[in-house]
């Protein structure tokens, strides 16, 4: 049997979940050149406060008609503690030295995995996350979750939203003109504070989303979810070129990709065979990451010269 | 004449270091104002002081009958008073057109946002001839000419400008010079800070002379661009 339509499948749909949550990174990143490190545990909060609404919801609610109300609960908590990170964690230290903010992150990311895993009911091990009953879809030769639909329909959709948002609004432009030169726009007019906390902001409800998808992907969702999933999405981003959001969603479905065809043909390369399968998929996707820093450091889309003249 | 700007005992520093020591001067509605002196006699801390990018230690600042010192950068602006900051600052990444577009960031009148580009381009001919490019391939004079164009869309009771000549091929310099007297003859207050005394002091009604962070000499362009010790220590005659 041709299992390529399948890794493909398995690595698009990887992929679009890396993407979604990267956009996070790199959105903040090229604003205040601060690297949320948290942002894997925003993620994971979204997914979790998805779950809470489908526990809210009465037994026999359609999962389809629910997934609304998941993302939108799932948006909220993302959007409430990401702006509060900006607002309580991070802004007191702009202008410190970039360590302070760093060693914040982590720390923050800390604090938010043991606070879900203290008080969040039975969060001490993975809770389940509502599936879609039926077969998978048999599409273009890959068997596809119907779950994972979600993810094949919500990546393209946010990314639509995205850049219409950063290039035809009007804030849209405000936060382009302040990742390029924040004081000078200031004297433009624009609130750069609340530029901030907008791209805060959509970072996490895009995170929020692929926690829907990952919730839907995995039938599970847990504390730890944020630290691989962040510590890969943050490959993503600066694979894609970090600043750069449509290399964020690129360096996503690039990894996804890799991942999956590391996972599913490695093991069939001469000499590699032990290297092959699940286990090993991790090392291959910083492997890449190696790589690309190595060949093309700026990422796959990203600006080579420093034009702040 | 109403008064447009009113600076009182102006005094910023940074951490420690005082880089401007009390300074006062004013600019009325419809005058070319310069300020002239040497690197570091704290031109452009005034400037961004007044466009609240720094916060003063103490003193006044009176813009319009309103007191600046408490408003933020981004809320200035609104109030008329546009910054052409020192180094053109571009934005680099976007269109000529958007970089105009964004001058206008507050303004809601599409169609009068639209009239003033075109007058831009009238002003400034190369930079309708490029608009679709990224503003960072322009050359430093054309940056410039952006920089001054960006600054006129919020359309500006007062325009100021810092160091406009800076780093320019006298060529530029002159079509630059010439712009800002044309400007002037249509009634724009301009707040200018240049080195090139000579030229800034030729189109100003009034000039102050900095230096180390306070002001040493005031007068009309003409007596200062005929006083002795200006002309030997600024215009490079012994």
């Amino acid at each position: 049997m041709n299992e390529l339509p399948q890794q493909l499948a398995n690595g698009l749909i990887l992929g679009a979940m890396y993407g979604l949550i990267a956009i996070g990174y790199t959105m903040v990143y090229g604003i205040v050149q601060l690297i949320n490190f948290a942002h894997g545990e925003i993620f994971m909060i979204g997914g979790f406060g998805a779950l809470t609404v489908s526990l809210w919801l009465p037994d026999g609610f359609s999962l389809l008609a629910a997934i609304p109300l998941m993302i939108i609960g799932g948006v909220i908590c993302s959007v409430a503690v990401g702006t509060a990170a900006e607002r309580f964690a991070y802004r007191p230290l702009r202008g410190a030295p970039r360590l302070a903010p760093l060693i914040t992150a982590i720390g923050l990311s800390i604090l938010l995995q043991q606070a879900i895993w203290k008080w969040y009911p039975e969060a001490k091990k993975d809770r389940t996350f509502p599936q879609f009953s039926g077969d998978p879809v048999h599409i273009f030769g890959a068997d596809v979750q119907r779950g994972d639909f979600f993810l094949i329909l919500a990546a393209p959709l946010c990314m639509l939203a995205l850049a219409y948002y950063v290039n035809k609004t009007r804030t849209g432009r405000g936060m382009q003109a302040t990742a390029q030169d924040p004081d000078t726009a200031k004297l433009m007019g624009i609130n750069t504070d609340r530029i901030i906390v907008m791209a805060f902001a959509i970072g996490a409800a895009f995170a929020a989303i692929a926690a829907v998808g990952y919730g839907l992907h995995n039938g599970q969702v847990g504390f730890k979810m944020g630290f691989i999933m962040g510590l890969k999405a943050f490959t993503a981003a600066v694979l894609g070129g970090i600043g750069n959001i449509y290399g964020a969603m690129l360096g996503g479905i690039v990894l996804g990709v890799a991942e999956a065809l590391a996972t599913g043909y490695m093991a069939d390369v001469p000499g590699m065979e032990q290297f092959g399968g699940g286990a090993w998929k991790d090392v291959w996707a910083f492997a890449l990451l190696i790589l690309v820093l190595l060949l093309r450091p700026q990422g796959l889309l990203g600006e080579r010269v420093a034009d702040r003249a | 004449m109403t008064t447009l700007l009113e600076v009182e005992d102006l005094r910023v520093a940074y951490g420690k270091i005082e880089a401007v020591k009390g300074i006062s001067f004013s600019v009325e509605a419809g005058q070319v104002v310069t300020l002239i002196g040497t690197n570091g006699a704290g031109k452009t801390t005034t400037l961004r002081t007044l466009s609240g990018l720094l916060k003063p230690l103490a003193g006044k600042i009176i813009f319009d009958g309103q007191p600046l010192n408490h408003v933020p950068a981004h809320k200035i602006v609104a109030l008329g008073l546009a910054h052409s900051p020192e180094g053109r600052h571009i934005f680099p990444r976007l269109t000529i057109t958007e970089n105009l577009q964004l001058g206008a960031y507050l303004r809601d009148d599409k169609a009068g946002i639209d009239k003033d580009i075109q007058r831009a381009y009238e002003l400034f001919p190369i930079l309708g001839e490029r608009r679709k490019q990224a503003a960072g391939t322009l050359s430093g004079g054309e940056q410039q000419m952006l920089a001054m164009g960006r600054a006129l869309m919020s359309r500006p009771k007062l325009l100021m400008l810092d160091e406009p000549s800076m780093g320019l091929s006298p060529i530029m310099m002159q079509k630059i010079m010439q712009t800002i007297s044309e400007l002037k003859a249509q009634g724009t207050t301009i707040l200018l800070v240049e080195q090139n005394a000579q030229a800034a002091l030729s189109l100003a009604d009034h000039g102050h002379v900095m230096e180390v962070g306070n002001i040493v000499l005031s007068g009309t362009g003409q007596d200062l661009l005929h006083d002795e010790s200006v002309r030997k220590a600024y215009l490079g005659e012994d």
